[in-house]
């Protein structure tokens, strides 16, 4: 039998870069209840939101995934000859076609990566991280460019209170590559696809969702599969010092936060809360939370993270993460 | 399980979740009027409740669950 050589591959893979980016325009809870039935008090008790940032017409989905890249890339010190491979994370991509990885690697200035988007809706960035991580362990990358980057806007119904008050644009970004000691740990992932009618979009192209089921869900099956990644990753809930779920509702992080908590997580385990100024922005809400809490010095080098993303399909996943 | 024991549990359930003293939590006590309880949080207490007493509260029988006393006599028929 014909034996194929294969690359031998690396311990495991780290952060080297990080970046993110969002519209200029900021739309704050009064000027939505002057468009819709709602107040700013019931968006910030129910939601947690205060501003979202919106794109025009004129900045594409590519455009901000261009850019948070080109920072990521940037920020790892490699520049764009380092990077082999390039991940999109999306679900709002305006067609399937083209694809949004091949366009965005050539206009940061990566030549002939290998480049695809992953779809697993909010929890898409830690899918991508997954495989990023994995293909550089396994020897069939070298350096990765993993990027979040959704335009929500395009699939509001600005008419409908329950979407248009929590969906929000971004892109946020990491440069992933090979390392002697790990500092992503292994994924814990999965899906629930008998509830794939609680998210989903109109036959007119408007995104929906059953808020009470989502939130039920939310509440009561992703804390395991964090518990999970912390356990893979040989650790204890108390080792954890930030947790960064996605930014789905303020209600959702602070629910996941307790129960990690009741589950041994730390007090003063840092949460992030990138939201309140963000936003829900899919894809893009835990590589930004991650940049915009590390500009800050929320985070810093070292840290011990624990990333929950968990989205549409359904589909979630989660992994320990050392902050670059 | 007694009344009374499944009371004491979910007025945990209900501090934990709501910030609502425990003391506070009696039978006659409508969540939302007296305890200031929405319904996000009405999910989030059935969820643990469901967990710590092994019943099923789903979102139409949870909406019915008017007071505390309301939920205890549904967990204890539904055990």
């Amino acid at each position: 039998m014909t034996r194929l050589r294969m690359p031998t591959g690396v311990p495991g893979a780290r952060m080297l870069g990080l970046g993110s980016a969002q519209p200029e325009r900021v739309v704050g809870n009064e000027e939505l209840s002057r468009q819709v039935d709602t107040t700013d008090e019931w968006i910030r008790k129910r939601v947690g939101i205060v501003n979202r940032r919106i794109a025009g017409k004129d900045q594409s989905l590519v455009d901000m995934a261009v850019e948070a890249g080109g920072k990521a890339v940037a920020d790892s010190g490699l520049g764009p000859s380092g990077i082999d491979t390039v991940i999109v994370a999306t679900c709002t991509m305006p067609a399937g076609i083209p694809q949004a990885a091949a366009q965005v690697a050539d206009r940061i200035g990566i030549k002939t990566p290998g480049a695809f988007d992953v779809n697993a809706a909010c929890a898409g960035f830690c899918y991508g991280l997954a495989a990023a991580s994995d293909m550089i362990r396994a020897g069939s990358a070298g350096n990765v460019l993993v990027i979040g980057a959704e335009k929500l806007s395009d699939w509001i119904d600005w008419s409908d209170r329950s979407t248009s008050v929590i969906f929000a644009d971004a892109a946020g970004a990491a440069v992933v590559g090979p390392a002697e000691q790990p500092e992503i740990g292994p994924v814990a992932w999965g899906s629930a696809g008998d509830f794939v009618e609680v998210i989903g979009t109109t036959p007119e192209g408007r995104i929906y969702q059953e808020g009470q089921s989502v939130f039920r869900w939310a509440t009561s099956s992703i804390t395991p599969t964090a518990l999970a990644a912390v356990e893979k990753a040989g650790l204890a809930p108390s080792d954890i010092d930030v947790l960064i779920p996605h930014q789905a509702n303020l209600r959702i992080v602070e629910a996941i936060a307790r129960q990690l908590r009741s589950a041994g997580a730390r007090t003063d385990m840092i949460v992030a809360d990138d939201i309140i100024e963000s936003g829900n922005t899919s894809s893009a809400s835990i590589p930004m939370a991650l940049d915009h809490m590390r500009a800050a010095g929320t985070v810093r080098g070292g840290d011990v993270m624990l990333l929950v993303g968990f989205g549409a399909g359904l589909t979630y996943a989660s992994q320990v993460v050392i902050c670059p | 399980m007694s009344n009374e024991q499944i009371l004491t549990d979910l007025a945990a359930i209900v501090e934990e979740v709501a910030g609502v003293d425990q003391a506070e939590v009696t039978a006659d006590k409508s969540f939302v009027d007296d305890l200031d309880i929405d319904s996000l949080s009405m999910v989030e207490i059935a969820v643990q409740a469901e967990d710590k007493f092994g019943v099923k509260i789903p979102d139409d029988e949870l909406a019915n669950l008017k007071t505390v006393g309301d939920a205890v006599t549904y967990i204890a028929s539904n055990v």
